[in-house]
């Protein structure tokens, strides 16, 4: 068990600069997850910290050492594959051991080990079969077992579960995370699935463009997104913005979009005074906006029309449309609404965001 | 002739009749939907093609071998009196012993050497396919072309080979390339490496492709080093390949016949004779069909067992 600490990490193919100025402390028996779309350089930043990938500029340390210049092999740390890389040729046994018997360890606790695993795991039966003959699942826990035998300082996970089914996915993900109790070793995730971030981590850490864009605990992340992205790409279905116009006296400001009128409550107001007279990006998570009702005020409530009804049994999104603006709203599964209906909407005043146009930072 | 079903009113019913006209196209039809006589028939240019090229050439091939046929003289049935000649032939034994020696050792590098390029050859490197390209070169030039010109390379008398050693100072007199039996054997073994390499090279580079490199990278973290990478991992996914490329390769070079008839014809003295060029020694150029078609069947036993070796281990492998 050990931390982990990228510091000024940068990485550069022949045109490509896929991580930029990395820095990240990952603290013992940490639960760490590195997520973005694909080609944001989480992938890269990992393979970096297994020693797959040369680093061009800055330092690794896992534990007391820098490993920049470590092979792999010496670096005590074990991945797990998005295709597992279980050894084709090799019973469930074998490929569990291969990393022990390429060490040297004695047999019995060879056998003791892959026994454990196999146990934690529930795979005791199959550990004579070869990989072909198992199931997605069964393969993705003797890429785990295979991980987990060699008793490393860190675990690196290659999105483990995107070649899973959905409904298995949901399954290994809370297996994951018992594991992960139950072992307590720091743990480096990467996924492009923001749910499985959000449940998983500790701490999540959003990347785009090879940019670090935010690292928190998941609820941080989902209630205070530093910019429009990480807002926009934590949380399903994703933040509704609407371009508005920061209008008004400094005692009663207001949002103007087209097709949109809304007050600007208290608690945003003086951060979005020097905005006045400027054009901001108002962000709305669909569970934020309800139907309204008599308890609404006047000035956070807006005319919009049925555009798509999507239930999903414990809830309905409305896809509405308020002038050129489309929106979801996440409400009742009570509310019996047609397309082409009108709806009144009112947004929850305490949970709006608000975002620079131009560095599209919160505001 | 069925009508149109009862009930219906008038046109609300249609059933599709035969059209008198469409008759002979349907005998066609239905003999093409016969699955029996549809395949005999895709199936006959192959028959025909492999009975008129492989299958009558072996049988009389066979008949040949047991009868004292030769140039200008209809044979009769000798029973297996070629074959016991051949056997008690020294000149058959140091062929057979020659074909052996030839197809080991010629396999045996031309499997080390393809392997080492093919593994060379999988990593990234700037003009990786050009050079992938020509190494296809010795395999492309006709056999003849390329054996004419080794043997001018390994010439008595203008060998640049000797030129070289002897210019830079490795040798003080010139080696007897082909005019010692030695030599030329191995001569001869150099040369089909030469050849015969490329195809192991891409045919093994092939099998590498299909490797996962997840697999190396999971290896290299489990601690192995690249020998054990190699080994344990590499090593056991492309044997499957490997024994295919083997096979091909033993049977090729022990019926091997244009570069040892071109290099040395058999020479010195008879000293790298393989059983092909023996077989066409006595039974074109000295006539004795019978004696010479008994010499080649000789290679039949030894490539039979070779197949056969092969089918059981891939059949194996499979079912593991």
């Amino acid at each position: 068990m050990a931390q982990v600490l990228l510091k000024d990490l940068n990485k550069k193919y022949d045109e490509v600069h896929a991580v930029k100025d990395v820095n990240l402390h990952i603290r013992d028996k940490e639960f760490i997850v590195l997520v973005g779309p694909s080609g944001c350089g989480k992938s890269t930043t990992l393979r970096m910290v297994a020693g797959l990938e040369e680093i061009t500029a800055g330092e690794i340390a896992i534990g007391d050492r820098v490993v920049n210049d470590l092979p792999p092999k010496d670096r005590d740390i074990a991945m797990v594959f998005q295709n597992y890389a279980l050894y084709p040729h090799m019973t469930v046994y074998d490929n569990m051991a291969f990393g022990l018997k390429m060490r040297k360890f004695p047999k019995a606790e060879i056998q003791k080990r892959v026994q454990d695993a196999a146990e934690i795991l529930g795979i005791q039966d199959l550990l004579k079969r070869k990989p072909r003959q198992l199931s997605g699942g069964q393969r993705q826990r003797v890429a785990v077992g295979r991980a987990i035998v060699r008793h490393p300082q860190v675990f690196l996970f290659d999105e483990p579960l995107s070649n899973l089914d959905a409904k298995l996915r949901v399954q290994m993900r809370v297996e994951l995370k018992r594991l992960h109790d139950r072992l307590e070793t720091t743990a480096i995730y990467v996924t492009h699935d923001q749910v499985e971030a959000m449940t998983l981590g500790d701490r999540v850490v959003v990347m785009k463009d090879g940019w670090i864009q935010q690292v928190g605990e998941p609820l941080e992340l989902y209630t205070k997104p530093s910019n429009r992205f990480v807002a926009g790409f934590i949380g399903s279905p994703a933040m509704n913005f609407v371009d508005v116009g920061i209008q008004g006296s400094d005692s009663s400001l207001t949002a103007q979009g087209t097709g949109i009128r809304l007050a600007i409550p208290p608690v945003n107001a003086s951060q979005l005074g020097p905005y006045k007279g400027q054009r901001v990006t108002l962000g709305i998570r669909p569970e934020d906006l309800h139907i309204a009702a008599g308890g609404d005020q006047a000035g956070y409530v807006f005319d919009a029309v049925v555009d798509v009804v999507e239930p999903l049994g414990s809830e309905i999104l409305l896809d509405v449309k308020a002038g050129p603006n489309s929106l979801v709203a996440r409400v009742e599964p009570t509310v019996r609404l047609k397309v082409h209906d009108g709806v009144r909407l009112a947004v929850n005043p305490d949970r709006l965001h608000f975002f620079d146009m131009t560095s599209e930072k919160a505001i | 002739m069925k009508k149109p079903i009862a009930g219906g009113t008038n046109g609300a019913v249609v059933v599709a009749l035969p059209h008198p006209g469409t008759r002979r196209a349907r005998g066609l039809t239905r003999f093409l939907e016969s699955e029996r006589l549809l395949a005999s028939l895709l199936l006959a240019p192959t028959v025909v093609l492999l009975g008129t090229f492989i299958a009558y050439p072996f049988v009389s091939g066979v008949w040949l071998s047991l009868s004292d046929t030769s140039v200008g003289n209809v044979g009769h049935f000798v029973g297996l009196k070629n074959f016991a000649k051949a056997w008690d032939d020294s000149i058959f034994q140091q062929a057979f012993r020659n074909t052996f020696f030839y197809t080991f050792w010629a396999t045996i590098f031309k499997l080390a050497l393809g392997m080492w390029l093919a593994l060379l050859l999988n990593r990234s490197f700037r003009g990786k396919r050009l050079v992938r390209a020509s190494m296809l070169l010795p395999f492309i030039i006709p056999t003849v072309l390329s054996t004419f010109a080794w043997r001018w390379m390994f010439d008595p008398t203008f060998s640049v080979l000797n030129w070289l050693l002897f210019r830079t100072g490795f040798i003080v007199n010139k080696i007897p390339f082909l005019s010692d039996g030695v030599y030329g054997m191995w001569c001869a073994i150099v040369v089909n490496t030469w050849r015969g390499m490329p195809f192991f090279a891409i045919t093994l580079l092939a099998g590498l492709q299909t490797i996962n490199p997840d697999l190396h990278e999971a290896a290299s973290l489990d601690g192995a080093n690249g020998w054990q990478r190699f080994w344990h991992v590499t090593w056991p996914l492309l044997k499957p390949v490997t024994l295919v490329v083997v096979v091909f390769s033993i049977i090729q070079t022990f019926s091997d016949f244009q570069l040892i008839y071109v290099l040395t014809g058999g020479g010195p003295a008879n000293a790298t004779h393989l059983l092909a060029t023996y077989a066409y020694q006595v039974g074109v150029a000295t006539g004795l069909l019978g004696e010479g078609a008994a010499i080649s069947l000789f290679m039949l036993p030894v490539l039979f067992v070779v197949v056969w070796v092969q089918l059981r281990y891939l059949r194996r492998l499979e079912g593991a």
